[in-house]
């Protein structure tokens, strides 16, 4: 494991760097890019963690004013179909064994047979904080976005909780809160439903040289966080030495949160709860794939389309010639 | 005096009107089909729309309608300077639509640059981007209901 990576400091100073690098640019945080605009990505030890939750303690903690505190009684929503999505009781609010609004990082256990031995493995989930992520492409209003340096946020005051982000997310990350969002002040009634949350990877953390929560607070140091093509690098070299399996480099194009497993993850997989704020381990195709290829289609289009149009041109102009010379 | 007309010379018009109708009609529906409402408001369940609920399969068909818009606009753009233009020009209400469809276009190809990996643009853009395209297609929208009405084609003989 190249030392650096692990290291606030080589953070703090690469992130410092970006900055100076990237402040007339304007157009995002400049802060949060990475060294050389590279994708920021984490690797998760899964034999590492023992589960003691500090990670979910700590990210409940710095991102606690990020969280939904909604007007009541929510707008009454026609159709009666559109549920209300309300976790913020004294009780949602507790909810720490899947994700919600609340709570942006859950611990997952799973207990499978290791050299004939069972073992108990625990691991922490979150968004996966995809390198083409389908929530942010297709948010309607942009409220979903990716950040140069690889991290997925979800603006708050712009989302209206479609709930679109979760359904075309592959692991059905983000979560709603009703009551909640610049919804309350367009159509409260008929469009909209709240605010979608999900980890921000502790995005204001990082534009300060901090390191996320969950990472710095961890006692087993199971995750570590640097730029991407370093992450894949460490995780190969515990693959060809340490005989892991990785989840998160290809998934879904490839993730910015990849998992090292001692265990095949279609084992894990069959161990986990699953289901609702509790993702998958399952293999995931690029769901952006077929929309990438279709877009370079669109810039052959035209040229098919005048191609089309000088043949039918020529042909018309033979032909014209041809009566012309008939006439004569 | 001249007078609007369908320049019948052109076997092309026949098919261009139709085509251009269900163009539009299939990218206005995929369009709004990006916002999560056709399922909320029963649209979906209607017998044989229950695909306008599956934003995947909203989101390619809408590209694959850009795809046939933009060949089809170069091909119609070409016969008309090729062939058209010695009989016909063009009215100004096809200018309005001209002018509305471009700025469709650009907006639309802007948000397929930042659907593909490693293009980030800024949240104000994406937003800006995003809401104009749709605001583009009301317009068109509404110009096209109004040019219905008033029988403005898009051609006038010269």
């Amino acid at each position: 494991m190249p030392k650096e990576i692990s290291r606030r400091s080589f953070l703090k100073g690469s992130l410092v760097a970006a900055c100076a690098t990237c402040a007339s640019q304007v157009p995002l945080p400049a802060s949060a890019k990475s060294k050389d605009g590279q994708e920021l990505a984490t690797l998760i030890d899964i034999r590492k963690c023992i589960g003691c939750e500090a990670c979910v303690e700590a990210c409940r903690e710095v991102n606690d004013f990020k969280y939904p505190e909604p007007e009541k009684p929510f707008p009454k929503m026609y159709p009666n179909r559109v549920k209300v999505a309300d976790w913020s009781d004294e009780e949602g609010r507790e909810v720490r064994d899947r994700l919600t609004p609340y709570n942006w990082l859950t611990i997952q256990s799973a207990t499978v047979d290791i050299d004939g031995e069972e073992t108990e493995l625990s691991f922490p989930r979150r968004c996966m904080h995809c390198q083409n992520p389908p929530c942010a492409d297709l948010c309607p209003w942009g409220a979903a976005r990716k950040l140069e340096n690889g991290i997925t946020v979800i603006h708050s005051d712009i989302c209206l909780g479609g709930k679109k982000c979760q359904v075309v997310c592959p692991w059905n990350i983000p979560e709603r809160q009703t009551g909640v969002g610049i919804y309350l002040d367009i159509l409260p009634s008929l469009a909209g439903n709240g605010v979608m949350y999900k980890c921000d990877r502790c995005y204001n953390r990082i534009a300060d040289g901090e390191l996320p929560a969950c990472i710095e607070e961890c006692p087993e140091d199971v995750q570590i966080i640097g730029p991407r093509d370093e992450i894949v690098r460490e995780a190969h070299r515990l693959v060809e030495e340490e005989g892991v399996y990785i989840y998160g480099e290809t998934e879904n194009g490839g993730t910015n949160t990849l998992y090292v497993s001692p265990v095949p993850y279609e084992t894990l997989n069959q161990a986990i709860s699953k289901g609702p704020g509790q993702p998958h381990f399952d293999k995931v195709e690029d769901q952006m794939a077929h929309a990438d290829n279709l877009a370079k289609a669109m810039l052959i289009a035209p040229l098919a389309g005048m191609a089309a149009a000088v043949g039918k041109i020529y042909k018309a102009s033979k032909k014209l010639g041809d009566h012309a010379g008939e006439a004569s | 005096m001249t007078r609007e007309a369908t320049p019948k010379a052109f076997p092309e018009q026949r098919i261009f009107k139709p085509l251009y109708f269900i163009l539009l009609f299939v990218l206005g529906l995929t369009g709004f089909g990006q916002m999560p409402i056709f399922k909320r408001y029963y649209i979906a369940d209607i017998p044989g729309l229950g695909w306008l609920a599956n934003f995947y399969a909203t989101h390619y068909i809408h590209y694959i309608g850009a795809i046939l818009l933009f060949g089809f606009f170069a091909y119609a753009g070409v016969i008309y300077f090729g062939l058209i233009r010695k009989q016909f020009h063009l009215t100004s209400a096809a200018y309005i639509r001209i002018a509305i469809l471009a700025l469709i276009a650009i907006t639309g190809i802007f948000r397929v640059l930042k659907n593909l990996p490693d293009m980030v643009f800024s949240p104000l853009f994406t937003m800006v981007i995003d809401i104009s395209h749709l605001a583009f297609m009301m317009f068109l929208m509404i110009f096209g209901i109004l040019f219905m009405v008033l029988k403005k084609g898009w051609l006038v003989e010269k």
